[in-house]
This record gives C-alpha cells, structure tokens and sequence, in this order.
C-alpha cells in the first residue's frame, strides 16, 4: 500500500511540476479520488483477509514448533520439528491421506464429468429451461448437515435402504461403513449429490459464452453433435473447466462435514479403523486430543496445505497440458 | 528413567503458567475481582443437553425474594460444550458462573492442574445431601470438592416381555430376576435365547454390555497413581466376554446409530442395561412397541452409568454466588423437578427416597415401579467404582471402537493390538 502510494503521490508531482495549469481544490479531489478510492474500497477485505486469514495460518505455522500442556494457558517450550516428525509417522495420518485421496478421486472425477454433460444438455432448446436449470442447484441449497443426516440412513448397513434395494437384487449386503471402499463411495455419492449442479451452472454460463457461429461452422463442415462437443465446445471452455477443476480440488481435499458426520464411531475418528477419517477430521481430532493437541494439529494443518498445493499444481499442469493437446 | 523428569517438568510448567495466569487475571489479590450481587444483577450458568432446569429458574428469577437473577445457557450436546469448556478454561476467561460436567469426563478436570482452575465447593452442611458414589467422583484426591452431583446413573435391565414369552423364557419381573443374577447367568440364558429366536439378538450392542462391566470393574485402565495399565484381569475379563459373544448374542452395530435405533422397533435385541435416562431414549425409539419392562436385578450386583455435575471455575466473579445457586440447584426438590422434566435420576438422597414412597409407576414398562426400582439400584452401587484416571474417558472411547472393530469383522487380537498403540499415543 504505501509504496503504491509514494509512487503515485510521485507522479503526481511531476506532472504538477510541468505547465501550470493550476488543479481547483475539487479537481485535485476527483483525481485523488480516482486513483485512491479503489484501493480503499478493496482495505476492508485486506484487513479482514490479514486479520482471520494470514494471521491464523503464520500463527498455527509458529505453534507448530512448540509443546502444548494439556491445560495450560500458553504453548510451552520449542521442540523443533517434533510435531511435524510425530504427524508424518502416525499411521492414521497415513491412513487418513489416503481416505482423502481416495474420496476425492470418486467425487471429483465424476463430478465434473458429469456437470460438464448434463450443462451441455441443459445449454440446448429446452422447454421450460429456466426450470430445468433450477432444478439442478437445489441440492445444493440443502444444507450439508441435512444431506449427510439423509444419506446416513440410506446407507445404514443393516437397515438402509441402498441395503435393501441391493438385497432385493439378490445380492449380498454392502458394509458402508466397514468396508473401506464402500465408505469411501457412499461418502462421495454425498459429495456429488450435492456439489455437480453448482459445477454445472458455472460450466453452463461458460458454455452460453460460446459464439453460436463456431458451431453453424463445425455443422457447415459436417461435425456431429459429439464431434462439435470435443473439439468446440470443450476448447473454449477450458479456462472455465480449470477453474472448476481446482475449486473441486481445494475443497476435495478439504472435506470434513460429510465423513464426520457419516460417522457412526462414538469417537468420531472416521470409522472404527479409520476407514473414512479425512485430513482435515484428522486435524480436528488432533485439536481435541490430550497431548500437544494444538501443536500437532498446526503442524498437521501445515503439511495439509502443501499436500494441497502440490495436489493443485499437478492438477493444472495436467489440465494445461490435455487442453494444450486438444488445441492442436 | 526418563518418565519422572518428563513430569517434574510439565507439572512445573503448569504450575509456572498458573500462577502466571492467576497474578494476571486477579492482579494478585484473589480476593479483589469477587464482588457481591445485587436483587437485579446476573448470575450465569450454562449446562448441555437437557438438565430439566428451565422451569426453576424461570421461578427462581419470577420470585421476589430471590439474591440475584440467573440467565441460563443450554448447549446441545456434552463433546461441543466440552471443547468450549476446556478452550475457556485454559484462555482464562469466558466461563459462565456455573457449569455442567459431565460425569465420564469429570476425572480429567479432577486432575493436578486442571483441578486448580475450579472452586472448592466443599461444605460440610450439605455434603451428606447426594449418594457417596456421586459426591466422591466430583472431589480430588486431597478433597477439594469440585462438583455438586445433579443426577445419578444406577443401571437396572430393560426387556422385552413379549419376547422373552416367544423364547419360552419367564416373563414376570420377579421370576426374570434369575437370569440377571450374575453374567454368567445372563450369558447362558442368551444363548438359549438366541437358539430359539434366531432373528432376534441378546443385548442391544457390545458396547453397552462392556460399558456395563467396566463399570464394575476397579481398576480397569488406570492404577490409582494414575499409571495406565490394560494389562489387568478386569479389562481382559471384558474384552474376552464381549468379543466372545459378538458372532451370537450382539446385533453388531453401534450404540445411538441409524442400526441401533431401528433394532428397538424390529425386534432387533431383548435385553439392554437400562440407567434411568435411558428410559426416555426407549419410549422415544420404540413408540409403539407394546412389551418393554424393567427387572430390580442387574448382573454382579450394581452399576452406575452417567450422571453429571454442577461446577463453579475460579474465573467466576461471583463464586459465593454460584455456589449458592449450584447447590440450590442440586437440593431435593429441584432435583425433583429435575426429574419430572428431563428424566434424570437424581443423585440427591431425599429426591431418591422421595421418589421411592411416591411409588411412581410407569405404564409405557407394564407399570413397574421405576423410581422404586432405580432407588434399589442406586444402593447397589459400590462407591468409588470403576477408578477414574485422568485419562478414563479418552481410554474409554478407544476401548469401545476396539470393540466396534470386533463388531465389524475385524479379528480381536488385532483389534486389541491397535487399540494398545492409540493408548500409547495418548501420552
């Protein structure tokens, strides 16, 4: 902020400093309006973003380096990287990465796949459109408390309906929350209810910005539908579709409110053998535990963020590198 | 050699942070921050769940004579409220006047350093007020009082009536008492059970059934220097029955869960230990379901599960105050109207044997005489049983998972192998 400031307040000077034209006291207030004001308007957000953004995160960083009496008031001696050392060697934290992993890869993946086609059909003449894109959001205005209440029972092992459906199929029952795998499933089932209608609307408006004439054009060529939705439509919305991507990667990785509470095991550690428990139920286990709980869970955070980030980096290389491909 | 450095060091710290945190908060003088309410000033309290309290201190605030008023706080549920609890407890502030522990986790705030951050609310008027057992599990080793007991958990049996009749078992409250004599009787006769019923199931889960014996248990986690040790014949006796009686007498499924709440109403179990409070989680669960009674008997003699305490933490104003509301709060009659409007059992003596005499019967269990019954189990109760560590609700929790793995297919050695390293970890 202020060397922005100095530098314009420079500027300004130097043009003063040429042919005189004497500013009125209201012109020189319209132009330090004009070039302050935004920043202004933008401080709030900063302040706020320093204040319960960046300052909780420097601050769980520096407490990842210290013991934590289990009722004292402050944190207590340095210990190096002791915490960061206990995390990584925990086998739930194992545990709990590859459960995240894992549910992000059921959820994720099909999720925009399947946003992607049902927007493509929700971008054709439809009757009663308005409707029908409606429709699609409302999911996700059920609060996700409620949603995982609702799949809860569906996926109860021994009474749930999924059990039963299955059963009357004449297949044997499902353990959806014994077996790693099926939880992991049921939990992204959850996942995915709720989060594909958002990613189609967001890939829908993408899809409406398409100039109509590249698609008369492919017709004129001879392209068919699905030839003209691989290599128009999908092109020219790849920004979109990153964007979409790494959004449902962040908050992939982050998940939390589903599998904790799909949670039948009175401790909440995510199944009784840890079969759900996620990175971030890890962190909020660690916050409740009797040893350096804040410490160990700052340090768990941390490790966390740059799974994250290297998650996210892969990922738009990736992206980049398919689109780059399909451009050709 | 390394553990009695490790604990000088910590208890040293802790006692460096507390006289820190008490010079800061207090400025020195104790004595200086407490000051005397008036007729219209406020006196908070905040308790979890249903403690039945909103009727009383309506009154309490609508009376004319009352010292002060009260402004009253419910959370939810116990874990949230803990975790603020605790997170306060250690700021150093933000704590209403009184608060409500509960019972399972009292232990911990019992322990060296934590125990500092409450009130001594000991006073030898009414101390003879609650049942030994309550009053005792509230108090430190060196007798600081820290919490007056508002209600007790003395564990009866509840069964199905009808089918028992099915199984061709008696169904009389009376002549039922046999098979609740001991375990082993109660074992034998689900065994039976189960042969002739094959789709219903004995109990209503493992873990109720393991919570029930380590209730009798002395020293099932913790020695009384509060060593950890799981290598004692009272955990292994559990461990070895419950996990025996999975593959036959146990539905498999976890306490409170979507499986659980559905085997009340398909006939999914016949017996269950039944605290009082659990009577009102049986009516609501199993509306309908015509059969449900309560035998005076419970299996080794007696047991107490739950029940929770009033406690009054040093960053109080107005401990006097508190103190004063937490024990009228916990005498007979409110305990009384505790009783009436949430269903806990009282922990208050008078309030039992009031309860008793009033011969109050309950239609919706073949009108057996609840508070009667619960008064008999109530005098069951061995004081000072299952000893309580620092760590029991932590070790507790890890045990019951164990034995959910079992539930869940998981082989029991293993199980017991993983539930011995997160014990490790906890330290």
């Amino acid at each position: 902020m202020t060397t922005i400031e100095a530098t314009r307040t420079g500027d300004a000077g130097k043009q003063t400093g040429t042919p005189p034209p004497r500013l009125t006291r209201r012109q020189r207030l319209s132009r330090w309006d004009f070039h302050f004001s935004p920043y202004l308007y933008v401080v709030p957000f900063f302040l706020v973003f320093l204040l319960i953004g960046v300052y909780p995160m420097v601050y769980s960083g520096y407490l990842s380096f210290f013991s934590w009496p289990r009722f004292g008031p402050t944190h207590g001696e340095g210990v190096g990287w002791a915490n960061y050392v206990h995390v990584l060697q925990d086998p739930v934290f194992h545990k709990a990465f590859w459960n995240t992993i894992g549910i992000f890869v059921l959820s994720s993946g099909p999720q925009v796949v399947i946003a992607t086609v049902i927007a493509a059909m929700l971008d054709t003449h439809l009757r009663g459109r308005t409707w029908w894109r409606m429709s699609v959001l409302l999911p996700f205005v059920v609060a996700p408390a409620a949603t995982a209440l609702i799949f809860g029972s569906l996926f109860a092992d021994k009474t749930g309906l999924v059990n039963e459906i299955i059963q009357g199929l004449g297949l044997p029952k499902v353990g959806w929350h014994t077996d790693r795998f099926a939880s992991w499933t049921a939990i992204a089932s959850m996942v995915n209810y709720r989060w594909t209608g958002y990613n189609t609307l967001i890939i829908l408006a993408a899809l409406q910005a398409v100039p109509r004439q590249l698609y008369e054009a492919a017709s004129i060529d001879g392209a068919s539908r699905v030839r003209q939705f691989f290599h128009v439509t999908l092109p020219s919305i790849s920004p979109t579709m990153v964007f979409v991507i790494i959004t449902s990667t962040i908050g992939g990785l982050q998940i939390f409110t589903e599998p904790r509470l799909f949670d039948t095991n009175l401790q909440f550690q995510g199944g009784a053998d840890y079969q759900y428990q996620t990175l971030t139920m890890y962190v909020f286990n660690t916050a409740n535990s009797a040893t350096d709980p804040y410490p160990r869970a700052a340090a768990a955070t941390w490790i966390i963020v740059l799974i994250i980030v290297v998650i996210a980096l892969l990922n738009f290389g990736v992206t980049r590198l398919v689109q780059r491909r399909s451009e050709r | 050699m390394r553990q009695p450095t490790i604990r000088r060091g910590v208890a040293l710290a802790g006692a460096a942070v507390l006289v820190a945190g008490l010079t800061a908060a207090c400025g020195g003088d104790s004595d200086a921050s407490q000051s005397k309410l008036g007729k219209d000033d406020v006196l908070t309290i905040t308790t979890f769940s249903d403690f039945g309290y909103d009727k009383l201190i309506e009154e309490w605030n609508a009376d004319p004579e009352r010292p002060f008023t009260v402004k009253a706080t419910k959370i939810a549920d116990w874990d949230p409220w803990k975790k603020t609890l605790t997170q306060d407890l250690q700021a150093g502030h933000g704590l209403t006047d009184v608060i409500a522990v509960e019972g399972d986790s009292m232990p911990q705030f019992l322990a060296d350093g934590a125990s500092d951050q409450f009130a001594d609310l000991s006073d030898s008027s009414i101390e003879d007020r609650w049942v030994e057992y309550a009053y005792q599990a509230g108090q430190t080793a060196d007798g600081k009082q820290i919490g007056y007991p508002t209600d007790a958990g003395p564990e009866a049996f509840c069964y199905r009536a009808d089918l028992f009749a099915e199984a061709g078992l008696p169904t009389d409250r009376e002549e039922v008492k046999a098979i609740f004599e001991s375990w082993d009787s109660y074992f034998a006769a689900g065994e039976d059970f189960v042969k002739k019923m094959p789709k219903t199931k004995w109990y209503d889960s493992s873990g109720s059934i393991a919570q029930a014996m380590l209730n009798q248990a002395e020293f099932p986690f913790q020695t009384e220097d509060n060593e950890v040790n799981l290598e004692n014949d009272e955990v292994k006796l559990v461990w070895d029955t419950v996990t025996r009686y999975t593959p036959t007498l146990s539905p498999r499924v976890v306490q409170w869960g979507e499986d659980w709440t559905a085997g009340f109403t398909n006939n999914g179990f016949a017996t269950m230990p039944c605290p009082g409070w659990m009577f009102s989680n049986i009516k609501s669960s199993a509306p309908d379901v015509k059969g449900w009674d309560i035998v005076d008997a419970f299996p080794g003699g007696g047991g107490n599960w739950g029940g929770s305490y009033l406690a009054v933490p040093m960053q109080s104003e107005h401990q006097e105050e508190a103190k004063q509301l937490a024990a009228w709060l916990t005498d007979k009659d409110q305990e009384l109207a505790a009783f009436e409007a949430a269903g806990n059992y009282p922990a208050n003596v008078e309030a039992q044997e009031e309860l008793a005499a009033q011969k109050v019967t309950d239609p919706y269990f073949n009108d057996a005489p609840t508070a009667e019954i619960l008064a008999t189990r109530a005098a069951a109760v061995t004081p000072g049983r299952p000893y309580k560590g620092d760590k029991y609700s932590d070790i507790l929790g890890l045990f019951q998972t164990a034995i959910q793995r079992v539930d869940e297919g998981g082989s029991p050695d293993d199980s017991w192998q993983t539930f011995v390293q997160a014990v490790e970890s906890l330290s």
